[in-house]
């Protein structure tokens, strides 16, 4: 029996491990991949100011540092069941059973799947999936791709492909459905990329966003991009074409691709079929959060946080006794912030588990942190962020309200 | 598909040992650490298994275990995540099969 069992070896997993161990809490911490380091590993960009963000690297010191502080860390196992008794977790993995006063969910993120037709094709695979291969595998997802979905996540992606030489021969947006005007309609599509202009060296888009910031330039910005698409890094960024579907006999072949009106809608006689031997298909991300449900613990659901997500006091604490929540599991945003969220919920978990005052100001800065470095991060994925922390508190305070049960941390 | 050995900003490909392991009764080498999915990519090797009742081909799709997309049988052990099992020396890899299914005869159907 350890004094704590954190689900996820990613950013917020692994620096609350490092917290908790250093101050005297034994630690254990289980992760499903063979490597620890959660989406941390494959990322890789330049910041703002220049500097690489080198995940790999990122995930390596962490890792070393969490073995050194006396951290348990079971890399390979799956967790697929909690139970909650008296005084104990539970945790059911694929191999064996584990037990614990206190439990942190740091299960992140995952990737909505954009069913288009053609999608199950060998060859076709999420922008997170080659994201990995290219950075983490060093094997090449393919010789020449297309990416089906123009997002923060996927151009911050496909530059990562592009820097590792990988052809990619362009980016289209999906054919527009019911479900997904926010991925399929140009403006919207404008909009979202009008945050990651910083790492975009095309004059165009640097140049556009601000004036982005008006609904009539959008309209106009729009109107009038290129029908050629403009290049972004080393490859073709089409905000006028869509894919309708990726054909292939026994792989992928190719995409069979229109050009759209400003509303997303194709025009007749505009199809063509780009040639591919890989495709890439960007969707959004939303919280891994399965694991809490089976907790008994309640859900907020909040589009700026990307879906269903536990809900969780600013301390990362929860409804539940002895469960506490950080990083993507509490809503998508980058590691930066999920480090920092980590940090909370140890600080959280040793004021509850040792009752000693000097961790209740740790916990009060630390809640302080996570939202200076949500103003600086480098990658928004959700402009309304801020708001959807805000409804998250807000449901939170009512919880409070309605039961009786006074907060272990106020 | 290649491995990438020159990285601008990574750096050179460390060097890993060789492993050897049968897909499908066919030997194939990869490297220390793939996992099955990546040995097999670097081998040009896409497909998986064929789906249970279709019979269509299926490769990755999320390559971190989340989609399920990727399950094979690892010595004799059906339904691993190719995506998150590493290979080791004379391990045996087989396809997911399409299931017979006595009640819908003949010709491909949906799925
Ligand atoms: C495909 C993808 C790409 C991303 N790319 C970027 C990017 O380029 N830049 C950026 O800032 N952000 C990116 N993100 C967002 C990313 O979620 C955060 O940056 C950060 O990694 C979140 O940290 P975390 O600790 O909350 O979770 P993660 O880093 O996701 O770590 C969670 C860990 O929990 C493990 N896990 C989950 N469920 C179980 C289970 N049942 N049993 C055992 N282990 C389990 C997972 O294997 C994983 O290792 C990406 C997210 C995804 C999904
Ligand atoms: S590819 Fe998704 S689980 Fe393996």
């Amino acid at each position: 029996m350890s004094d704590l069992i954190i689900v996820g070896a990613g950013p917020a997993g692994l620096r609350a491990s490092i917290i908790c161990a250093r101050n005297g809490l034994s630690v254990t911490v289980v992760d499903e991949y063979m490597k620890a380091g959660g989406r941390l590993l494959g990322q890789l960009y330049q910041e703002k100011d220049g500097e690489w963000w080198n995940g790999l690297q990122e995930s390596e010191r962490l890792y070393e540092e969490a073995l050194s502080s006396g951290v348990e860390i079971k890399l390979g196992l799956s967790v697929i069941h909690i139970e909650n008794s008296e005084n104990a977790w539970t945790v059911h993995t694929n191999a064996e059973l584990l037990t614990s006063s206190y439990l942190l969910l740091a299960t992140g993120a995952a990737e909505a799947p954009q069913p288009i037709d053609g999608w199950t094709l060998p060859g076709v695979m999420s922008v997170g999936a080659a994201q990995v291969m290219t950075t983490v595998q060093r094997v090449k997802p393919g010789n020449a791709g297309v990416i089906i979905g123009i997002s923060v996540l996927g151009s911050a992606i496909a530059m990562e492909l592009d820097m590792a030489g990988i052809h990619i021969k362009s980016m289209v947006l999906p054919k527009k459905t019911e479900f997904n005007e926010e991925f399929a309609n140009p403006l919207h599509v404008m909009e979202s990329l009008s945050h990651i202009s910083h790492l975009a060296p095309s004059k165009l888009i640097q140049w556009s966003s601000p004036l982005l910031k008006w609904k009539y330039m959008r309209n106009l910005s729009t109107r009038f991009f290129p029908k050629r698409g403009f290049k972004i890094w080393d490859f073709p960024v089409h905000l006028r074409k869509a894919a309708l579907e990726i054909v292939g006999e026994s792989k992928v072949e190719g995409v069979k691709v229109a050009a759209i009106d400003i509303n997303g809608n194709p025009i007749e006689g505009t199809e063509e079929i780009i040639e591919a031997d890989f495709v890439c298909i960007a969707g959004g991300l939303y919280p891994l959060a399965e694991l809490a449900a089976l907790t008994g613990c309640p859900f907020l659901d909040a589009a700026e946080l990307g879906g269903y997500v536990p809900l969780h006091s600013e301390k990362m604490e929860t409804p539940v006794d002895r469960l506490f929540v950080a990083g993507n599991i509490t809503g998508i945003e980058s590691a930066k912030v999920a480090l920092a969220q980590g940090e909370v919920a140890a600080y959280s978990i040793l004021q509850h588990a040792t009752n000693h005052e000097n961790f209740k100001e740790k916990v009060n800065r630390s809640v302080e942190n996570v939202q200076q470095i949500r103003d600086q991060a480098p990658l928004s994925f959700n402009p309304h962020i801020n708001e959807g922390r805000k409804k998250m508190q807000n449901s939170w305070n009512e919880w409070l309200n309605e039961h009786t049960k006074s907060s272990h941390l106020a | 598909m290649d491995r990438i050995n020159h990285h601008p900003i990574l750096g050179e490909r460390p060097k890993k040992e060789a492993v050897t392991f049968t897909f499908d009764n066919t030997t194939y080498v990869g490297e220390e650490g793939d996992t099955v999915a990546v040995a097999l990519l670097s081998n040009d090797i896409r497909t998986l298994r064929h789906h249970e009742e279709s019979g269509s081909a299926r490769g990755i799709y999320c390559n971190i275990g989340h989609c399920f997309e990727c399950r094979v049988t690892v010595n004799d052990i059906e339904g691993c995540r190719a995506c998150l099992t590493v290979i080791e020396d004379n391990m045996k890899v087989e396809s997911g099969k399409r299931l017979p299914n006595p009640l819908k005869q003949g010709g491909s159907f949906d799925e």
